[in-house]
């Protein structure tokens, strides 16, 4: 039933994009998503998003599993299109009644979806590629530096893989519980908004009864294994950079100076 | 009448990396009042299996029939089938404490049956049966919080909020997971009292082979999806190659009785602590 939620999956797998530091993919797929809301003309949206592509095709992650991601967020994409589509002015192509589509209208609408459909696919692609704990340890080396003005970085980053971590558990704990409620013949379809909400109760309180449960046997487990925060703690991988990361950062760069000339000068 | 299950594959994740096969081609008929046991290794496709019985999952290829009815009906009129033979199978879950959420015992039992539209006495009435089964006093637990109650007892409150929709097949995924001895026996006696009383067929998982052997009168042995054997648990665990494969081992009494056999202290297996004793016993005096 909720099977397809795919918020931070990872795809176990060797691809270049795999092995890339997380440290580096993480500020890259950051400066991405800065470009991309940089981006105006069709020409370089057609080349970030053949680069895009390009990333998808070796990830190897499968194609469907970004259809996936996608699919939650597909009806904020069609209104965008749509809130475009009807409220820019210019060449007229189609008018009836109070409804008039521009041609600047259309392309807009066409660019800014895609914006969109870049935005989930690239931060879809890092957390593919990237395993819980990698990303962890790379937000941690990230924030580390904020911690001189009492940035809490090492918390922010474990607040953030225990997130990850208990997002399938609590799929799979809801799935369960689902089908537990409507073995005893629960209705989860039918009724309106409010009958619905109210017949959600019986999945809710135990949810949230079963968390609270979770958060305290897993900060007991964390206790006992002694964990005190980052302080003075070493990890058994240390991040370093390799030539391929190096090579990476060239390419990014060769790729940013191409769609800057794409958007300005053609 | 029976549920039937023909020919089910399954596989979760189809189509990613992560798409795993938990059953393949599993065929078997559970009559309407036996008592089946599942056995098998983790993973090796029980829990799978079970959610089929009442249309919680949908076979990939293969058909579940309840009494005639077949579950994977998708037409309208199929649907509402589903949604009768579903009342039928009673399901409770690994653990199934942790699905309470009513403020009293009594409304929590009473979920099941409300939600079948059923009038206020009858609900009430089967909320005393219920109760009743699984040995939990109505006067003292009815308006309890169900959350203040002891492990084995919350498990019993929501045995009996399934046991309340009054299902002719009860399934029960491990119901005595992480219960103390005595809960644990309780529960299980509970269990073949509804069986005789009421005549419900009984399919329940369980690691406990000896438990296995002397409740079960069938018993479906899962391997890597497949049912590797079924038949009464006896001639299931005669076949040890067998069992070592699947991770198993056969009932503690059987062992002993295997190894008495051998040593040629008995003259054939014998699968009760009873029997074993009155055998034993019997040898003794004659020997004196």
């Amino acid at each position: 039933m909720l099977g397809n939620i795919t918020v931070g999956q990872y795809f176990p797998g060797n691809s270049l994009l795999h092995r890339l530091d997380p440290r580096l993919k993480i500020v890259l797929l950051f400066l991405m998503l800065i470009e991309v809301f940089l981006l105006e003309k069709p020409a370089a949206y057609a080349f970030f998003t053949a680069v895009t592509v390009l990333f998808v095709v070796i990830s190897r992650v499968p194609l469907r599993t970004f259809v996936r991601a996608l699919k939650p967020l597909w009806w904020i994409v069609l209104f965008t299109f749509v809130i475009h589509l009807l409220t820019t002015p210019g060449r007229e192509i189609f008018h009836a009644g109070i409804l008039t589509i521009s041609e600047e209208g259309l392309t807009k609408g066409c660019l800014i979806s895609l914006r969109l459909v870049l935005l989930i696919v690239l931060s879809s692609l890092l957390t593919f590629t990237t395993s819980p704990l990698k990303l962890t340890d790379g937000m941690d080396a990230l924030l580390s530096p904020g911690k001189r003005f009492g940035l809490p970085a090492h918390e922010l980053a474990m607040m953030m893989t225990i997130a990850l971590r208990f997002i399938p558990t609590l799929i799979e704990e809801t799935d369960t519980i689902i089908k537990a409620q409507e073995s005893r013949g629960a209705d989860f379809t039918t009724g309106n908004m409010f009958v619905r909400l109210k017949n959600m109760l019986p999945i809710l309180v135990p949810l949230f009864l079963s968390s609270f449960r979770r958060a305290d046997e897993l900060a007991l487990a964390m206790e006992a294994r002694c964990y005190r925060g980052g302080e003075g703690r070493t990890q058994m991988k240390e991040l370093r950079f390799a030539t391929w990361d190096g090579a990476a950062v060239l390419l990014f760069l060769l790729f940013t100076v191409a769609a800057f000339l794409l958007n300005h000068y053609l | 009448m029976s549920i039937e299950v023909s020919h089910v594959s399954y596989t979760y994740m189809p189509g990613t990396p992560l798409s795993r096969q938990a059953l393949d081609d599993v065929s078997a008929v559970i009559p309407e009042g036996s008592v089946t046991a599942v056995a098998g290794h983790t993973g090796s496709g029980k829990s799978t299996f079970i959610q089929h019985l009442n249309g919680l999952l949908k076979p990939y290829t293969g058909k579940v029939f309840v009494d005639g009815t077949d579950l994977g009906d998708r037409s309208k009129k199929g649907k509402r089938a589903l949604v009768q033979a579903r009342r039928k199978v009673g399901m409770v879950f690994q653990y199934p404490e942790q699905q309470l959420f009513e403020e009293t015992v009594a409304k929590d039992i009473a979920f099941g049956p409300r939600s079948l539209g059923l009038g206020e006495s009858e609900i009430d009435e089967r909320v005393k049966r219920a109760m009743d089964a699984v040995g939990l006093a109505y006067d003292e637990f009815a308006d309890k919080p169900p959350f203040r109650l002891s492990g084995g007892q919350m498990r019993r409150v929501a045995i009996a909020g399934v046991l309340a929709l009054e299902p002719a097949y009860l399934v029960l995924d491990e119901p005595t997971a992480g219960l103390d001895p005595r809960s644990r026996e309780e529960l299980l006696q509970q269990m073949m009292r509804l069986h005789r009383k009421q005549h419900t067929a009984i399919i329940f998982v369980s690691h406990h082979m000896d438990d296995i052997l002397r409740l079960a009168d069938t018993m479906l042995l899962f391997r890597d999806g497949k049912i590797a054997a079924k038949g009464a648990p006896r001639e299931v665990f005669m076949q040890t190659e067998l069992l070592k494969e699947c991770g198993l081992r056969p009932p503690r009494i059987m062992e002993l009785s295997s190894e008495l056999c051998r040593a040629g202290y008995l003259s054939q297996m014998v699968y009760t602590e009873k029997e074993l004793v009155d055998v034993l016993g019997r040898r003794l005096r004659d020997a004196r």
